[in-house]
């Protein structure tokens, strides 16, 4: 079996996130990049898939943030090859532009499986995985939280989340894209140890794309939430907030 | 340019689901002032039932066994089909598990352009805008609406539902699916229930909320005392249900719980717009955060910026002190 991950980087928001001088975009001087979470999670997937049913797994990303990292860690936790795709572009393509440079890439390459988060934090249009499928014609199922192969290289068990904690089981012939939300298990770690010797010894190949023309929403102004707009703050050291909040609490009878 | 705004429904065990209701109700509203109908996209088997709760103008019908219960797949046929002559303004579908698979699908297989994370929608001298949040909620995008047909992906409880919805007689036309279908290649298997014996967050009248602040799951016990003595239970927000710290049943959010407690009491939790969407109706927010920048006091009632696991054995003494005055 072989398996595509797209992975790409986001903006880590525990740095924040400022947005530039033209009101109309985040101000890429200020961020620092991390892998997205749910590319995260669909890695560790493919990854379970390969000690359980010895899949190959390619990793293939965008030119976006300091991806050569998230690549290297992936060689590190068990991906057999790492692909940057190069597209010359200087800003992050909207999600409708990624897949259309996935599509040419992926199309002539025969992949079981394309897997890829379901959501990233700065999506908009749409999710990767579902326009993905849409171009190049394959079943798609987002959500997802467990996959299975079953029969060979045939199909795919799957279980796709619902609100209230409930899930369908769904079964996918594949090819298949799937957008995956959570594995199984948490994305492995990698020991530093371990990333620094694939960094000294593996390689991050680099494919040329084209760039890719799709359908775009054009963004009007992006704001920040008003300030002092939400809560009423109880101020002062932990020993004062709890203090503050217990009182609170019996004013509300919400002690027993 | 079309006027029409159409909404695709959502059903789960033969009622509407709440985004629909309040879809629809927005979707009135914009068709109004764009001077057209409101139609909805109505797919599933056995389910003209359904019909009489729908106040809208024209339903657009496929009632057939293959779409008894949901595949992107043959829900995007169905759809792309109803599409095929028609010129809508907007189609309307909910920011969920359904919605989002449609969206890019049917965005990339229609190439008509999408928007998800969709919480306001403005229509002014026959333009329309529309806001998604972005960034777990730290940001904002207005948008420009095409005067193309656009789909657009709408977060739960952005709009509110009507409370009574007065009984429609719409007009109900079939979907021009192909004569011959093409091949599915999803099937469905099965419904997976929640698991069942674990604490019901959802009957819980105090809540205590633990998010990616808790840092790992041995101070998980803390936040169990801190409950205990308040009456309540332990419940969290994503990322610690898929470090395994706690089970699913415990999730709030999008694909976990809708809870409404007295008091919703957030420690560590950012306030991400899938959290959110569980637990806004809440009686009372109070969050603890050590980012003053956290998403979640924009729209909790009262929050300290501290470091929770600072504040947690703090806060378990005084309100149990609090019971003690209170028993004594």
């Amino acid at each position: 079996m072989n398996i595509a991950v797209l992975t790409k980087q986001v903006p880590d928001l525990v740095e924040g996130v400022e947005i530039d001088a033209s009101g109309k975009a985040v101000d890429s001087d200020s961020i620092r990049y991390i892998l997205s979470e749910s590319d995260d999670h669909a890695l560790e997937v493919a990854l379970l898939l390969k000690e359980r049913a010895q899949a190959r797994v390619e990793v293939f990303s965008l030119e976006t943030g300091e991806v050569r990292d998230s690549l290297y860690a992936a060689l590190a936790k068990g991906a057999d090859r790492v692909v940057i795709v190069a597209t010359g572009a200087k800003t992050p393509p909207s999600n409708h532009t990624a897949a259309k440079i996935f599509a040419a890439v992926l199309r002539d390459l025969s992949f079981d499986l394309i897997l890829t988060g379901v959501r990233a934090i700065d999506d908009l249009d749409g999710s990767l995985g579902g326009l993905l499928a849409g171009y190049l014609n394959l079943p798609y199922v987002g959500l997802v939280r467990k996959v299975e192969t079953a029969d060979g290289t045939s199909m795919a068990v799957v279980q796709k989340e619902y609100p209230g904690g409930y899930a369908a089981e769904l079964e996918v012939k594949l090819p298949a894209v799937l957008g995956i939300q959570a594995a199984e298990q948490p994305p492995r770690y990698v020991p530093v140890s371990r990333l620094r010797q694939v960094m000294k010894t593996a390689k991050v190949e680099e494919k040329e794309a084209a760039p890719a023309e799709a359908e775009t929403m054009e963004v009007a102004r992006m704001f920040k939430p008003e300030e002092g707009a939400g809560a009423a703050m109880l101020s002062g050291t932990p020993e004062e907030v709890a203090r503050k909040m217990a009182d609170l609490f019996a004013e509300r009878r919400l002690v027993r | 340019m079309g006027k029409d705004v159409w909404v695709v429904a959502e059903h789960f065990q033969g009622k509407l689901n709440d985004i629909t209701l309040e879809l629809a109700a927005k979707g009135r509203e914009l068709a109004q002032t764009l001077g057209g109908q409101l139609a909805v996209i109505l797919l599933g088997s056995e389910v003209k039932g359904l019909l009489g709760e729908l106040a809208c103008d024209v339903v657009y019908l496929a009632d057939r066994a293959e779409f008894r219960e949901f595949t992107p797949e043959a829900y995007s046929v169905a759809l792309q089909a109803a599409l095929k002559d028609a010129e809508p303004r907007l189609v309307l579908m909910g920011s969920t598990s359904v919605g989002l698979d449609l969206l890019s699908l049917l965005s990339a297989r229609t190439g008509k352009p999408c928007l998800d994370n969709c919480i306001k929608l403005e229509a002014s001298d026959g333009r329309l805008f529309a806001t998604s949040q972005i960034y777990g909620g730290k940001l904002f995008a207005e948008v420009a609406v095409p005067d193309a047909t656009t789909l657009i992906a709408v977060v739960p409880g952005s709009f509110p539902k009507p409370e009574n919805v007065a009984a429609g007689r719409p007009e109900v036309r079939d979907i021009p699916l192909p004569a011959a279908m093409p091949e599915i290649r999803t099937r469905f298997r099965k419904l997976i229930e929640p698991p069942p014996g674990d604490v019901d967050i959802t009957q819980a009248s105090v809540l205590v909320a633990v998010g990616r602040g808790i840092q790992n799951a041995d101070n998980l016990a803390m936040a169990e005392e801190l409950a205990e003595a308040m009456g309540g239970a332990v419940c969290a927000s994503r990322p610690v249900i898929d470090q395994g710290w706690l089970p699913l049943t415990r999730q709030v959010g999008k694909s976990g719980m809708t809870v409404k407690p007295k008091l919703y009491l957030a420690l560590g939790i950012s306030g991400a717009p899938e959290h959110w969407e569980g637990m806004k109706n809440s009686e009372l927010i109070v969050a603890v955060n050590t980012d003053p920048r956290a998403p979640i006091f924009a729209g909790a009632h009262y929050g300290a910026v501290v470091d929770a696991l600072d504040l947690i054995p703090l806060l378990t003494e005084e309100v149990r002190r609090a019971n003690m005055k209170k028993a004594g």
